[in-house]
């Protein structure tokens, strides 16, 4: 559904529409030195000429004289916060006088949600949790909620960083599914797509003009000079029979010696779903409260039965974390866990990098 | 949509102290219509919530067509299990479930049945045998082998006189350290196995305990011409949602949860005994 061309100067027009339709707009800003998403409601706030700079334990912005708004790859965040919240309050359970319990839930706010600038790794990491907490046997009320609100505009990738490595996985650079609007930014404007009714709805009330044949070509040629430029990659994208024939292989323990089982890999992986439940009772004693927060399988908590920890050290868990995101998700999802939006690299502080474990250990797994 | 995290309002209706550790919950639901809509299976387990302290998951012990009261025996070990241990007749808990997949009774009829437990109060399997006795002509033999630490760790000590004469039924139980008057095997469970008589073609294992008793009982089994379809476990690892999302008991490409706690040997296989999974 190919909609039109839509000059720089009016791209606070699709802000517009999108707050016509009910949509809070998030868009990429810069906070902190990294590019966060962000209340989004002047188009001036885009993160005009940004650039980043990633690597192993590294992530840096400078600016140039581009007057692109979407020139960067991944920041921290994905689109992961605004369906699976990393702490929620689930139910809370009432206790009267004569000791009954009272149960409620808690359901989040119905806000609709729109999300400017969304990469084609990330959808694909939604897609990985729509699977997850949607499609299972239960479905989450929690995620669904926030997912049915959700509308989506993505930004197709020209600028990947170089710890990029979606063109190996198969997710990116450009987004090819799950979006209600996708841009491919030019130089002096975006090519505009429709993905969905609601997304032709939006495009709709836009000031598009058609698009030429030359404008198609440039967008198209820096695609694949996206794809092409990236350097990191999987060995192949079913490493699970490598990865298990490979349990004592003493990389493990090599790569043990130097992650600081932080986590930091599981909070911006954008597929990562573990959580961890608990109660808070009130002071009072009148209620108390059931909620759920992001939990990671690099805890010592996390494994934990009575008297034991299943996985009690730093080379069992690593070798968790790496066996299920490249290897047993194929069993549970029918595709690995990774999308290779990279940030498991370039956040991690010691600079662990997923494709040379994945290497070093499965090096020898066929080609795909 | 059902909110699958949500928990139910039931009540104590007695309680048992089995031990001093080990204690059994009789319970029903508050509200009639959804306590006669409760349906399990055996080896199933429910998630029971202590107000303001937290969510345990824990074996469902009574048998299925119980339309009274289902049961739960449990052993105090730390935050939630001390709290539960205690309430008392007519205390109200909260409680959602049933969750997991139980022991294979139906593939299990017209089969020798062997059931093998370690360590304390192993409730899972109680409930298989309760239910075997229950339903007597639809297996052949029945084997119990229980295996504790101390003799005085063995609950239900006279259930296990009785059921030793039933026919067709052979009792084997051992405790590594035993008193005076301890009338069965000083030693480990598995040190056992060359008295069972059954038919290892035709016979159905269900067993559940510590990891190594399993694996020794596992290659024994093995080495008998058991099938590794045939031998099923029940798993314990971590639980928090008992739904599949949370994570907390992955077991490779599995969630003990959803896909277990039953799994047969042939499924465990791959990971069973490897440290860290
Ligand atoms: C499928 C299944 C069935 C079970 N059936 C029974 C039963 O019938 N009777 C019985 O006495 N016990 C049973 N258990 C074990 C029981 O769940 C734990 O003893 C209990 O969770 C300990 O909680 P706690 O808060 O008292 O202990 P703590 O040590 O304070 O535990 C804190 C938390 O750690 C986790 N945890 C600790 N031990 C275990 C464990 N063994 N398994 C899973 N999570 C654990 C829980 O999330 C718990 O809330 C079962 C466990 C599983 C997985
Ligand atoms: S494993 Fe790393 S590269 Fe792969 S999706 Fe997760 S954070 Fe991204
Ligand atoms: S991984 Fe691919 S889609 Fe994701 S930010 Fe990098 S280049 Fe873009
Ligand atoms: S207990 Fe949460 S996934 Fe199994």
């Amino acid at each position: 559904m190919e909609a039109g061309f839509l000059p720089r100067a009016w791209i606070q027009a699709l802000l517009d529409a999108l707050h016509r339709a009910g949509y809070r707009c998030v868009g990429p800003q810069v906070r902190d030195g990294a590019i966060v998403y962000d209340t989004l409601d002047r188009a001036g706030a885009l993160p005009q000429g940004v650039r980043d700079r990633q690597g192993p334990g590294q992530y840096r912005l400078e600016t140039t004289a581009s007057p692109r708004y979407f020139s960067w790859a991944n920041g921290p965040q994905a689109l992961k916060p605004f369906l699976f919240a990393p702490h929620e309050v689930m139910w809370r359970a009432e206790r009267d006088a004569r000791g009954a319990i009272r149960f409620s839930e808690i359901m989040p706010a119905a806000e609709m949600l729109a999300v400017i600038g969304a990469r084609a790794c990330d959808l694909a990491a939604l897609r990985l949790q729509d699977r997850h907490f949607l499609q299972g046997k239960f479905a989450d009320p929690y995620y669904a909620a926030r997912r049915k609100n959700l509308f989506l505009v993505a930004v197709h990738c020209t600028h990947p960083a170089d710890t990029c490595f979606c063109a190996s996985t198969g997710d990116g650079p450009r987004a090819t599914q799950d979006f209600d609007i996708a841009l491919d930014e030019l130089d002096d404007g975006y090519l505009v797509q429709a993905g969905s009714d609601q997304g032709s709805m939006i495009t709709a009330q836009l000031p598009l003009a058609p698009t030429t044949d030359a404008q198609r070509g440039i967008a198209e040629q820096e695609a694949q000079e996206a794809a092409r430029r990236q350097t990191r990659g999987l060995p192949s994208r079913n490493l699970r029979d490598v990865l298990f024939a490979n349990l004592e292989h003493p990389r493990w323990e090599n790569v043990a010696e130097r992650c600081l089982s932080c986590g930091n890999c599981t909070a911006v992986c954008p597929t990562c779903f573990c959580h961890g439940e608990r109660d808070v009772t009130a002071l009072d004693n009148s209620h108390s409260e059931h909620a759920r927060q992001w939990d990671s399988c690099f805890t010592q908590g996390h494994s934990y039965i009575h008297g034991m920890t299943i996985r009690a050290d730093t080379r069992m868990r690593y070798r968790q974390w790496l066996t299920h995101k490249l290897g047993s998700w194929h069993d549970q999802y029918g595709r690995s866990g990774c999308v290779g939006c990279g940030r498991c690299i370039a956040w991690c502080p010691v600079g662990i990098d997923i494709t040379e474990e994945a290497r070093a250990i499965g090096g020898g797994g066929g080609h795909g | 949509m059902v909110n699958a995290a949500l928990p139910h309002e039931i009540e104590v209706v007695e309680r048992i102290q089995e031990s001093p550790t080990i204690f059994t919950l009789r319970l029903r639901f508050t509200d009639p219509v959804q306590h006669a809509a409760f349906r399990f299976e055996p080896g199933q387990f429910n998630m029971l919530y202590l107000y303001g302290v937290g969510e345990v998951p824990i074996s469902i012990v009574s048998d299925p067509e119980d339309e009274k009261l289902f049961d739960h025996t449990i052993r105090v070990v730390g935050r939630v299990t001390r709290g539960l241990g205690q309430l008392k007749a007519r205390d109200r808990l909260g409680m959602r479930g049933p969750y997991g997949r139980g022991w294979p009774l139906k593939q299990a009829e017209g089969h020798d049945v062997m059931i093998i437990t370690g360590g304390l109060g192993c409730a899972p399997v109680v409930s298989v045998i309760n239910y075997v006795i229950r339903r007597r002509d639809r297996f052949r033999r029945l084997i119990i082998m229980q295996g504790v630490k101390h003799s005085d760790d063995l609950i239900w000590r006279s259930q296990y006189s009785q059921w030793s004469k039933l026919r067709d039924t052979q009792v084997l139980v051992a405790a590594d350290v035993g008193v005076a008057l301890w009338p069965w095997h000083i030693g480990r469970v598995t040190e056992l196995f060359d008295q069972v008589e059954f038919d290892p073609s035709q016979a159905m294992i269900m067993m559940c305990g510590p990891q190594g008793m399993m694996r020794v009982a596992v290659d024994h089994l093995l080495r008998r011409g058991v099938t590794e379809d045939h031998i099923h476990l029940s798993m314990e690892r971590n639980m928090h949602c008992a739904v599949g999302h949370c994570g907390h008991c992955q077991y490779g490409g599995k969630f003990v949860c959803q896909d277990g706690p039953v799994f047969s040997y042939a499924e465990a296989r791959p990971l069973f005994g490897i440290q860290g999974f």
